[in-house]
C-alpha cells in the first residue's frame, strides 16, 4: 500500500523566509520578539520583565517596546490545549519570591492516581509505571493557565499582540531580524478584499520562537539555518473534551489498551487520560502516535468509543460536554532534538523545539524552563552590549539548557518512544529496562522513523466507532463547534497538500483529521479549511499546515 | 466633527446564562460586540470624510470591558470612556439609557452611532431610548450615511425597502451590518491602542443617582429560566409518492401557503 | 388591565404583526383593549382594527405624522398613556415599532421587555417569554412598575378576525421640536427582486443532498412559488454551488422566517444555530438518520429531486385556484 511520503506537499520553507521589505520608517521595532503566547513564550516574557526591572540601561536600549509577544489566536489561550497535569518545578523557579503555587489557576494537586489496562468491557488496574507518577503535580487547563501567565507578562511590561500570526521569518545577512505578520482580509483566491490589511515587518534584536507543536516558523528556521538533528521529529495526536459532571472525580486516571490494539503491525501507541477539574468538571482525552498505519483510524472517534466503556461512561453520567479540542504533541524527545536551539538572532524553545517527555506525559514545565532560559540568554547578550545577532552570542542558551533538568530528564527516557514502535508488549518491557538503568540501556540509541514513511494498512476498525448520539458521543462537526471555531469561510486555504492523492491516502486524512477538514472524493481529496483547529496532524502525515488569517481557528477556554 | 460610538463588550465564544444570577455569564474573555465594529468603521469613515475630528468610544460594563474597547481603539478610534460601577450591574433599558445619556452629554458629540444590536442579548432598541433622553433626532437601520452642511442624510433599510431620512446635527444613528465591512486593525493600530486614553467613570462621576441605575433603577426584572417550549409535535414521514401533498396539507393547516 | 396596542400600517393596510398582537391582547380575560393608529389619513383603518379585536381605536391623524418616523409617534403615545391611564402598551416588532417602543420607554421611564415570543398571566402577574441564546432557553421576564411596554417578535401571534367594530376616538397631536427634526425625503420600495434572506417570511434552503449546483433551480422554483428567499448551507457555498450571501448558519446569516424548508440538508450544528428559531421547519432528506429531523416540525424521508418539484407544482396549482 501507499505511504504519505510518496505524495509530499508542494511546500518550500524558503518561501517563508524573506528580508525585511517595509520601508525603514514603517518597520515596527521591538526589543525582544517572542512568537507564541504559550507557556514557553510567556515564561520568556515574564523572565525578561524580571531581568529588565533592575536594568534600566538595557531596557532603554530596547526601545519603546522592549518585549512583544505575538499570538495567532483570537485571544491568549485560544489555541492552548494540553492534558494537563503540570509539574510545578519551573513555575516555582520563575515566580520565586513573587507568586505562590496556590495563587496560580490550578485545579488542585493530584490527590490519587489510577492506571488501567482496558479491554472492551473490563478495566484492570495496574501499578503506575514510575515515569507516570504524579506526586506533587497539579491539574490545570493550559488555556486558563496561559491567560494567567499573560496577565503576569503584561504586568512585567510585555506587550501582548493577539490575532497576529507570524507568517515569514525575516532574515538578512544570515541573521534572524524578526518576522513578517500575516495579511488579513484576503478572499478565497488570495485576492485582497475591501478591508484588506497587509501584514507588517516586526524587527527585533532577538527573535524567540515559542510556537508550540508544529511551529510554522520553527520548521522554516530549522531548514534555513540547518539546525535539524539526526532523527526526524515524530508526533502524536491528542483529542480531548471538557465535561461538566454530576459528581466530582477524585483522582487522575490513565488508561492503556482498548480501544487501541496491541499488535506490533498496527503501531498504535497511546492511551487516554481523565483528569478532575474541580468539583463539577473533568477533562478526558485520547492520544495516539501518528506513526499508526490504519487508514481507518480516527483519534476523534476512538475518544467517542472510549466514552462508551463502562469505566468512563459511569464518570460522565448526567454530565454535559462543554468544550472540545485537538492538538499534536511532539514525541521524538531527546533523539529528535535539533542540533542546536539557537541561530544568529534566534532562539527556539518549548514544544516547538520538541522538549516533551513522552513516558512522563509532560512538557509544560520544560516549555516554561526553556522560555526562562531563553530570556536569560537573550538578556545576557543584550547586557554585554553584544549584538545578539552575532554568531555564537546566544549559544549560552544551549549550554544552559544542557545543564538543566530538562536535558537530564529527556536523556534518560530518550529511547522509550521508538521502543513502542515494536508494539505494546515489547515496548513496555524495553521501557522498564530503560527506567531501571536510568537510560543507560540500550547501549546504542534507537532510531526514529518519520510518521510519513510508515506504510499504510486498512482494517475494518471504523465500523466499531459509535454512532453519534449528541449526548455522550458526537460527530466531528459538533466537536468543531464545541471548539468555538467560527473561522471566516472565504479566506485562502492555509493547508498545503497534494489534491490528486490515491483513495487510501485521502481516506487516511479524512479519518485522521478530528475537525472534518478533508473529504475523500473520486479524484482525490477536498478541503474545508475553515473547520481546521490547527492541530498539526496533517504536517506529520503528509501535508503542511501554515498559519491561516490571524484570529482564525478554535477559541479554547478550558482545554 | 466629533463622533461618539456606543460599544459593548460581549462574552467571547458560545455564551451562557448563569442560572443563579439569571444574568448573562460574563466570566469568559470579553470581545467587542461584532455589530459595534460596523459603527466604529462608519465613525472612522465619517471622520476621514470630513478630514478632521475625533472618534470617542463610550461604553458601559465591567472593568474587563477595557479589552473590548482596546480592540475598537486599535481600529483607529481616538479614545475611550468606560462607565463602570458595581451599582450599574443589572441595568435594564431604562437604567442603561439614562446612564449612557449622561455619559454622552459630557461628550457633546455631533454624531452618536450605535451598532444594530448586541450579540449577547439580541436587543435592538437602546439608541431610540438614548436619543429620547438626549432630545436628539434618531435614525436606525442605516445602510448609508452621508454628511454635509450640518446634517446627515441616512438611507434606512426597512421591511418595505429604503427610506432616505435627513437629520440635523447632532443626531443619533444606529447602523445596520450591511453598511460597511469593518477594517482589520493594523499591527501599528493594535500597538498604538495600548497608549490611547481609556478613561473610567463611576456613576457618581456622571451624577447618576443610585436609584436610577442597576436593578434599583430598572423597571423590568427576570423571574427565571425555562426550557423553550417543545416544538409542536414533530412528524416524520417516508415518501411513498405522496410526500409533496403531505407537506402542502401541513403548510395549509399552519396557514403558511 | 388597560392595554394599548400600537397598530402599524403600511399603505392602506394594518400590518399582520400588529394585528396578531391585537388578537393576543383581546384574548386576555380582563382585557380592556384599545388600538392606536398614528399617521395621516388613517381613519379608514378603523374597520380592520375592529374586525381583529379592538373595541376601541385611538386615531392620531395629522399630516405631520405621514412619514413612518418614530419620534412623533412617541410624543403621541406618551400623551395618550398619561391621559388614559393605560398600564400596558404592546408592539409587534418592526424597524419602526422597535424605535417607538424604546423611545416611549425612556420618555415614561417605563420598563420595556423586547423580543418576546409570548405573554402570559401567571400568579396575577404579566410574564413575558423571551427566547435567548439561539432560543436554547426561555427567560421569564416581568415589570416592576406601570406602564409596562412589550415588544413581540414578529410572527409570534396569528391575527384572529373576530368580526367586531371599533369605536373611534380622535387624539390631539402635540409634537416636540426634536421629534420633528428628522425628515423623510424619499421612500423607495423595492418589490421586484423578492425578499432578502434576512426579511423573507419563507426560506427554502439547499444542501449537499441536492447533488449538484444545477439542482438549485429546484430550490429556487419552490422559493419563488412560496414568495420566499433561497438559502444555502456552508458546504454548498464552499463547493461554489451558491453565493456566500445566501449562507445560513454560524458563519453566515442567522434567520428566523415563519417557514424554513430544508432540502437535502443534514442539519449540522453550524447550520442549526442559524435557523433553529424559524417558526416552522420542514426537512426533506433521504437519510433517515439526518440530525435535521430532530428539530424539524415535519420531516420527509425522501428524494429531494422528486419531492421538491412536485411540491412546487402543488403550491403553484393552489395559488392559481
Amino acid at each position: 500500500m501507499t505511504k504519505p511520503a510518496d505524495f509530499p506537499p508542494p511546500f518550500r520553507a524558503a518561501d517563508f523566509v524573506a528580508a525585511p521589505s517595509d520601508p525603514q520608517d514603517e518597520r515596527i521595532e521591538v526589543g525582544v520578539l517572542i512568537v507564541g503566547a504559550g507557556p514557553a513564550g510567556l515564561a520568556c516574557a515574564i523572565r525578561l520583565g524580571q531581568l529588565l526591572e533592575d536594568a534600566r540601561e538595557v531596557r532603554e536600549r530596547l526601545g519603546e517596546v522592549p518585549v512583544a509577544v505575538l499570538e495567532k489566536g483570537k485571544q491568549v489561550g485560544s489555541h492552548l490545549l494540553s492534558g494537563a497535569v503540570v509539574n510545578p518545578r519551573a513555575l516555582r523557579r520563575l515566580f520565586k519570591g513573587r507568586k505562590r503555587i496556590d495563587e496560580m489557576p490550578f485545579y488542585g494537586p493530584v490527590a490519587h492516581e489510577s492506571v488501567y489496562f482496558l479491554t472492551k468491557q473490563n478495566a484492570l488496574r495496574i501499578p503506575a509505571p514510575p515515569t507516570m507518577r504524579n506526586d506533587g503535580n497539579y491539574v490545570a487547563s493550559l488555556s486558563r493557565l496561559g491567560r494567567w501567565l499573560a496577565e503576569q507578562a503584561e504586568e512585567a511590561g510585555a506587550m501582548l499582540l493577539p490575532e497576529t500570526a507570524a507568517e515569514k521569518l525575516l532574515v538578512s545577512d544570515g541573521r534572524a531580524r524578526g518576522v513578517r505578520t500575516g495579511d488579513k482580509g484576503r478572499g478565497r483566491d488570495g485576492q485582497p478584499l475591501g478591508n484588506f490589511e497587509p501584514g507588517a515587518d516586526l524587527v527585533a534584536k532577538v527573535t524567540v520562537l515559542a510556537e508550540g507543536t508544529q511551529g510554522h516558523l520553527t520548521g522554516v528556521a530549522l531548514d534555513r539555518f540547518g539546525l535539524a538533528g539526526e532523527n526526524p521529529q515524530v508526533w502524536a495526536l491528542g483529542v480531548k473534551e471538557v465535561w461538566k459532571v454530576a459528581r466530582p472525580l477524585d483522582r487522575v486516571i490513565h488508561t492503556m489498551g482498548w480501544p487501541l490494539r496491541p499488535g506490533a503491525k498496527y503501531r498504535e501507541f497511546g492511551g487516554s487520560f481523565i483528569y478532575p477539574m474541580g468539583e463539577d468538571m473533568l477533562t478526558l482525552g485520547m492520544v495516539v502516535g501518528l506513526d499508526y498505519r490504519d487508514v481507518e483510524l480516527s483519534v476523534h472517534d476512538l475518544l467517542q468509543e472510549l466514552k462508551t466503556h463502562p469505566l468512563v461512561r459511569k464518570l460522565l453520567e448526567g454530565g454535559e460536554r462543554v468544550e472540545w479540542g485537538a492538538k499534536t504533541i511532539p514525541e521524538g524527545g531527546f533523539l529528535a532534538l535539533p542540533k542546536q536551539l539557537h541561530a544568529p538572532g534566534l532562539l527556539i524553545c518549548g514544544d516547538g523545539a520538541g522538549l516533551v517527555n513522552v513516558p512522563a506525559l509532560k512538557g509544560i514545565h520544560y516549555a516554561i524552563e526553556s522560555g526562562s532560559l531563553a530570556a536569560e540568554a537573550a538578556f545576557a547578550a543584550l547586557q554585554r552590549g553584544q549584538t545578539p545577532a552575532t554568531p555564537g552570542a546566544l549559544s549560552v542558551y544551549d549550554d544552559a539548557l544542557k545543564q538543566s533538568f530538562v536535558w537530564k530528564d529527556l536523556y534518560e527516557v530518550r529511547n522509550m518512544r521508538p521502543a513502542f514502535g515494536r508494539g505494546f508488549v515489547v515496548g513496555g518491557a524495553l521501557a522498564g529496562a530503560m527506567t531501571a538503568t536510568k537510560g543507560r540501556f540500550p547501549r546504542r540509541d534507537l532510531q526514529l522513523e518519520r510518521d510519513v514513511d510508515v506504510d499504510l494498512i486498512r482494517t475494518d476498525r471504523a465500523k466499531s466507532y459509535p454512532a453519534p448520539d449528541g449526548k455522550l458521543t458526537f460527530d466531528k462537526l459538533s466537536s468543531v463547534f464545541a471548539a468555538g471555531n467560527k473561522t471566516r469561510d472565504d479566506q485562502p486555504n492555509h493547508i498545503v497538500i497534494r489534491r490528486d492523492v490515491p483513495p487510501d491516502l485521502a481516506e487516511l486524512w479524512e479519518r485522521m483529521c478530528p475537525a472534518q477538514v478533508y473529504e475523500a472524493t473520486e479524484t482525490g481529496v477536498d478541503v474545508t479549511p475553515s473547520n481546521c483547529v490547527q492541530c498539526g496532524a496533517i504536517t506529520a502525515k503528509g501535508g503542511r499546515l501554515t498559519p491561516p488569517e490571524s484570529g482564525s481557528g478554535p477559541e479554547y477556554k478550558l482545554t | 466633527m466629533k463622533i461618539a460610538v456606543c460599544v459593548k463588550q460581549v462574552p467571547e465564544g458560545n455564551s451562557r446564562i448563569d442560572p443563579e444570577t439569571k444574568r448573562l455569564d460574563r466570566s469568559g474573555e470579553g470581545a467587542l460586540n461584532a455589530f459595534d465594529a460596523n459603527a466604529v468603521e462608519e465613525a472612522l469613515r465619517l471622520k476621514d470624510a470630513t478630514g478632521e475630528g475625533e472618534v470617542v468610544l463610550v461604553s458601559m460594563g465591567p472593568p474587563k470591558a477595557q479589552d473590548a474597547l482596546r480592540k475598537a481603539l486599535a481600529m483607529g478610534a481616538d479614545r475611550a470612556v468606560l462607565v463602570t460601577d458595581e451599582a450599574a450591574a443589572g441595568s435594564d433599558l431604562v437604567a442603561t439609557s439614562y446612564t449612557l445619556a449622561k455619559a454622552l452629554e459630557r461628550e457633546g458629540a455631533d454624531v452618536i452611532l450605535f451598532g444594530q444590536q448586541a450579540g449577547d442579548s439580541d436587543g435592538a432598541v437602546l439608541w431610540a431610548a438614548v436619543a429620547d433622553r438626549l432630545r436628539l433626532p434618531v435614525v436606525s437601520q442605516a445602510a448609508e450615511i452621508t454628511q454635509a452642511d450640518g446634517k446627515l442624510t441616512v438611507k434606512r433599510q426597512t421591511e418595505f425597502g429604503y427610506d432616505v431620512i435627513e437629520a440635523p446635527l447632532p443626531a443619533v444613528v444606529a447602523v445596520s451590518d450591511a453598511i460597511n465591512e469593518p477594517r482589520y486593525p493594523s499591527l501599528k493600530g493594535i500597538m498604538g491602542a495600548k497608549s490611547k486614553a481609556q478613561a473610567t467613570l463611576s456613576l457618581s462621576d456622571l451624577g447618576v443617582e443610585g436609584d436610577r441605575a442597576g436593578e434599583q433603577g430598572s423597571r423590568t426584572e427576570v423571574y427565571g429560566l425555562n426550557d423553550p417550549p417543545a416544538r409542536s409535535e414533530s412528524k416524520k414521514i417516508e415518501d411513498n409518492g405522496n410526500a409533496a401533498q403531505a407537506i402542502l396539507d401541513f403548510l395549509a393547516e399552519k396557514r403558511l401557503v | 388591565m388597560s392595554t394599548l396596542v400600537f397598530l402599524e400600517h403600511h399603505g392602506h393596510e394594518l400590518l399582520k404583526g400588529s394585528l396578531g398582537v391585537l388578537s393576543k391582547a383581546a384574548a386576555f380575560a380582563d382585557a380592556d383593549v384599545a388600538g392606536v393608529v398614528i399617521g395621516s389619513k388613517v381613519r379608514a383603518l378603523a374597520d380592520q382594527a375592529g374586525k381583529f379585536g379592538a373595541p376601541k381605536l385611538y386615531v392620531a391623524d395629522d399630516a405631520r405624522l405621514e412619514a413612518p418616523l418614530p419620534q412623533p409617534r412617541v410624543d403621541v403615545l406618551a400623551q395618550l398613556v398619561r391621559d388614559k391611564g393605560i398600564d400596558t402598551v404592546l408592539f409587534g416588532n418592526s424597524v419602526l415599532a422597535a424605535d417607538v417602543a424604546a423611545g416611549l420607554a425612556a420618555r415614561l421611564d417605563a420598563g420595556l421587555n423586547w423580543d418576546l415570543a409570548d405573554l402570559v398571566q401567571q400568579d396575577g402577574k404579566l410574564v413575558g417569554k423571551r427566547p435567548a441564546l439561539q432560543d436554547s432557553v426561555y427567560v421569564d421576564v416581568g415589570w416592576k412598575s406601570e406602564p409596562r411596554i412589550a415588544l413581540f417578535r414578529s410572527g409570534s401571534f396569528d391575527p384572529v378576525a373576530a368580526g367586531g367594530s371599533a369605536q373611534v376616538e380622535d387624539v390631539a397631536v402635540a409634537l416636540e421640536d426634536f421629534s420633528t427634526s428628522a425628515r423623510m425625503v424619499d421612500q423607495a420600495h423595492e418589490e421586484s427582486e423578492g425578499p432578502s434572506i434576512e426579511d423573507a417570511p419563507v426560506i427554502v434552503a439547499g444542501g449537499r443532498g441536492l447533488g449538484g449546483p444545477e439542482n438549485f433551480t429546484l430550490v429556487e422554483e419552490l422559493a419563488k412559488a412560496l414568495g420566499g428567499a433561497v438559502g444555502a448551507t456552508r458546504a454548498v457555498v464552499d463547493a461554489g454551488w451558491y453565493p456566500y450571501s445566501t449562507q445560513v448558519g454560524q458563519t453566515g446569516k442567522t434567520v428566523s422566517p415563519k417557514l424554513y424548508i430544508a432540502c437535502g440538508i443534514s442539519g449540522a450544528i453550524q447550520h442549526k444555530v442559524g435557523m433553529q428559531s424559524s417558526g416552522v421547519i420542514v426537512a426533506i432528506n433521504k437519510d433517515t438518520n439526518a440530525p435535521i429531523f430532530e428539530f424539524s416540525d415535519l420531516g420527509v424521508v425522501g428524494d429531494v429531486h422528486e419531492v421538491v418539484p412536485r411540491l412546487t407544482e402543488l403550491v403553484r396549482a393552489r395559488k392559481a385556484s
